[in-house]
């Protein structure tokens, strides 16, 4: 699954641009100076370690934080994102870490909260169904689309957090740590689907930790650290160089060990030709 | 999943997933009901079970409270208080609460005493004028709510005295108005009652509508692939309620007969049910109550709901004010004071809405003032003293306070909460 290293940057059209924006809550600085561009049929990954503002930049490209300054242009208009719903109507549809969703009502009421069918008399047969297709298109495992969600486990949680982002039919899709509470299956099957809402031509930003995944669908890995840019890489770039731009050091356990592991292949390979 | 899905044609959409049991039948239903009950999903079952244990002492201490005079009564002052409960149960809905809403209620009584009785305006826009400034407070709550963060409790504990001041500036020195008696407002308050053959037909309406619309929406799963409910299930649900209201319109009607002003009570509840289950505007209210950031991304516009919820219950209140302005004929310096304002919040809690937001039920508002209504019933008829009455509600408050509290724990380790 891993892409091909000689594959070029897809440069379709730039659905999304960020220029200097910086975000502070009081005192600190949660984001300096961010610069981010998603094309359409493109996978940004951001990476960075905990508190590098990955999440607040998420939170602003939802319309849930406003940016203390900088500009952001989406689909080459200069938009300013007042609210989440201003967001949503764009086309930026966004699955939070958090997940936001509201336990207290069933699948189907959270899939499609805020948007519901024929909101005088509301459709819940077609709702259903719709909701169905959704989560069967993610191999979901859900027993009922009418449990309350109180009573699903993580990774159902997050699987439906995602069947809600799909409904609107987005260009952009923000997914912050998609796979963190996934199981196997669900992992593999949420890459999948991630590469098949690229291949329709999305821009799809995610943040992870995880650098097996971030490898396997990414085809940009951009890297935050303590609220700055800190480098692009492409998929095909070392464990080490992706390790010492998210940390900042280049000499830590991880980088030790992955030279050590380079210094074996190395010897093994040397003597063949 | 999907393969499989085509593999085998006949699982409907919501029945893929072989590991879960799905009861099937009119002893599945059963077996089903007593599963939810058992996980502490109560729905409306404390208040009957309450309401039956309460009659049940009441009717062996004196015969009188269960006959059908005295229950046409209570029929009279529930609506007047339930119709302000059904406001509470709003706010409640999105968790906040208005403490206010006995205070709303004697000025709007006040109010269309001056106006109609003093000023000589019509009756219709006294109460008109009533119910709009009672939606006027309402939006100031919200607007403090909203905009300068005030916590519901303290905005309307400050509303509570200042609205009785201006109930009490008003009514000035005479210090309450009558209104007069054969007046239409006078009448519907006290004396009106649907003719015999309006309230039948009106106890089969809900059964008929249970059906059509049962069959229809069985007939549209079915078409969508869905599983459905089973027609005999909802044939006997609806022939059921059939019974069972008749009955009661058929022993109410051996006395004066059904109030026209409980017909619009529960009017008014169906209405609000329906908005708050069938709509988007219902949906968005427990969206809100139950977790309020997540209705907020989702593109809800949370201060529009938390002001329709604080406008609506001041509404309902003021109009409740007129009401009982009419059971009384009077509008007085009283009207409003006392214990409307703990009652209506504890009909809403003993009902079944939940204090934390996020749950509740038009019909609470219904159910709790009923079993309100017939502890103050039944503690008159025993020529008990208010003491003792305010006493016995508190602690049926608390009880059902209890068995709320109880049942989240078990929905909790059921993992329903």
């Amino acid at each position: 699954m891993i892409d091909t290293p000689d594959e070029p940057v897809p440069t379709g059209e730039l659905v999304l641009s960020l220029r200097g924006i910086s975000k502070n809550f009081g005192a600190v600085s949660a984001l300096t100076d961010i610069d981010l561009d998603v094309h359409a049929g493109e996978v940004v990954a951001l990476v960075g370690d905990n508190g590098a503002g990955k999440s607040t930049l998420v939170k602003i490209l939802a319309g849930v934080h406003q940016p203390s300054s900088g500009t952001i242009s989406y689909r080459g208009k200069q938009v300013t994102l007042a609210d989440p719903s201003a967001a949503l109507t764009l086309g930026i549809a966004t699955v939070f870490q958090d997940l936001a969703l509201c336990e207290n009502l069933d699948i189907v009421a959270n899939i499609f909260l805020g948007r519901e069918l024929n909101p005088l008399r509301l459709d819940e047969v077609a709702m259903e169904v719709r909701a169905w297709t959704l989560l069967n298109e993610l191999s979901a495992r859900i027993p009922s689309v009418r449990e309350v969600v109180a009573s699903l486990s993580g990774g159902q949680r997050q699987t439906v957090a995602i069947a809600r982002s799909l409904l609107l039919e987005p260009k952009l899709i923000l997914l912050d740590e998609p796979t963190a509470a996934l199981g196997v299956a669900q992992t593999a099957e949420v890459l999948n689907l991630i590469e098949r809402v690229r291949d329709r031509g999305l821009g799809v930003v995610i943040i992870s930790h995880n650098m097996e995944d971030v490898r396997a669908v990414a085809d940009r890995i951009v890297v935050l650290r303590l609220g700055r840019n800190n480098g692009i890489f492409t998929p095909d770039a070392s464990n080490q160089e992706l390790v010492s731009a998210i940390t900042g050091a280049s000499n830590n356990s991880v980088s030790r060990r992955a030279e050590r592991r380079q210094a074996r292949q190395d010897q093994i390979q040397e003597p063949r030709p | 999943m999907s393969r499989q899905v085509e593999q085998a044609a006949p699982p409907q959409l919501d029945r893929a997933d072989v590991r879960v049991k799905h009861e099937a039948g009119l002893s599945g239903s059963i077996r089903a009901f007593f599963d939810r009950v058992r996980s502490g999903d109560l729905g409306s079952l404390p208040v009957i079970v309450g309401l039956v244990i309460i009659w049940t002492v009441f009717a062996s201490i004196n015969p009188i409270f269960l006959s059908s005079s005295n229950l046409v009564n209570l029929l009279f002052d529930s609506s007047t208080v339930g119709v302000i409960a059904l406001g509470i149960v709003c706010v409640l809905m999105v968790g906040e609460i208005d403490l206010s809403v006995g205070s709303i209620s004697g000025f709007a009584s006040a109010l269309v005493g001056t106006l109609w009785v003093n000023q000589g305006w019509p009756v219709a826009l006294a109460i008109l004028a009533a119910i709009a400034v009672g939606g006027f407070i309402g939006a100031l709550y919200a607007l403090l709510f909203n905009r300068l963060g005030m916590p519901s409790f303290v905005s309307t504990l400050a509303g509570l005295l200042a609205v009785l001041g201006l109930q009490l500036y008003i009514l000035g020195s005479t210090g309450s108005i009558n209104l007069p008696y054969g007046s239409n407002l006078v009448n519907f308050g006290q004396l009106l009652v649907m003719p015999k053959f309006v309230s039948f037909g009106l106890a089969a309406v809900p059964g008929i509508v249970m059906l059509i619309t049962g069959l229809r929406t069985v007939a549209r799963r079915r078409a969508a692939n869905l599983s459905a409910p089973s027609t005999g299930g909802i044939v006997t649900r609806a022939v059921a309620i059939t019974i069972v209201l008749e009955l009661i319109v058929f022993y109410l009607n051996q006395a004066r007969g059904i109030p026209w002003m409980f017909g619009l009570f529960v009017g008014l509840v169906i209405a609000m049910h329906y908005a708050l289950t069938r709509t988007k505007w219902g949906r968005s209210m427990s969206a809100v109550g139950g977790n309020r950031e997540a209705a907020r991304r989702a593109g809800i516009n949370v201060r529009l709901i938390y002001s329709s919820a604080f406008v609506l219950c001041s509404m309902l209140a003021a109009f409740g004010g007129v009401l009982s302005a009419a059971r009384l004929a009077s509008a007085s310096q009283q009207a409003g004071t006392g214990d409307v304002n703990l009652n209506a919040i504890a009909a809403a809690v003993i009902g079944g809405t939940s204090l934390f937001g996020g749950r509740g039920s038009a019909y609470s508002a219904l159910l709790g003032i009923i079993v309100i209504q017939s502890i103050a019933s039944g503690l008159t008829l025993l020529d008990l003293s208010s003491s003792l009455r305010y006493m016995i509600t508190g602690a049926v408050l608390a009880i059902a306070v209890i068995v709320d509290s109880l049942a989240r724990r078990s929905r909790v380790s059921h993992g329903r909460a």
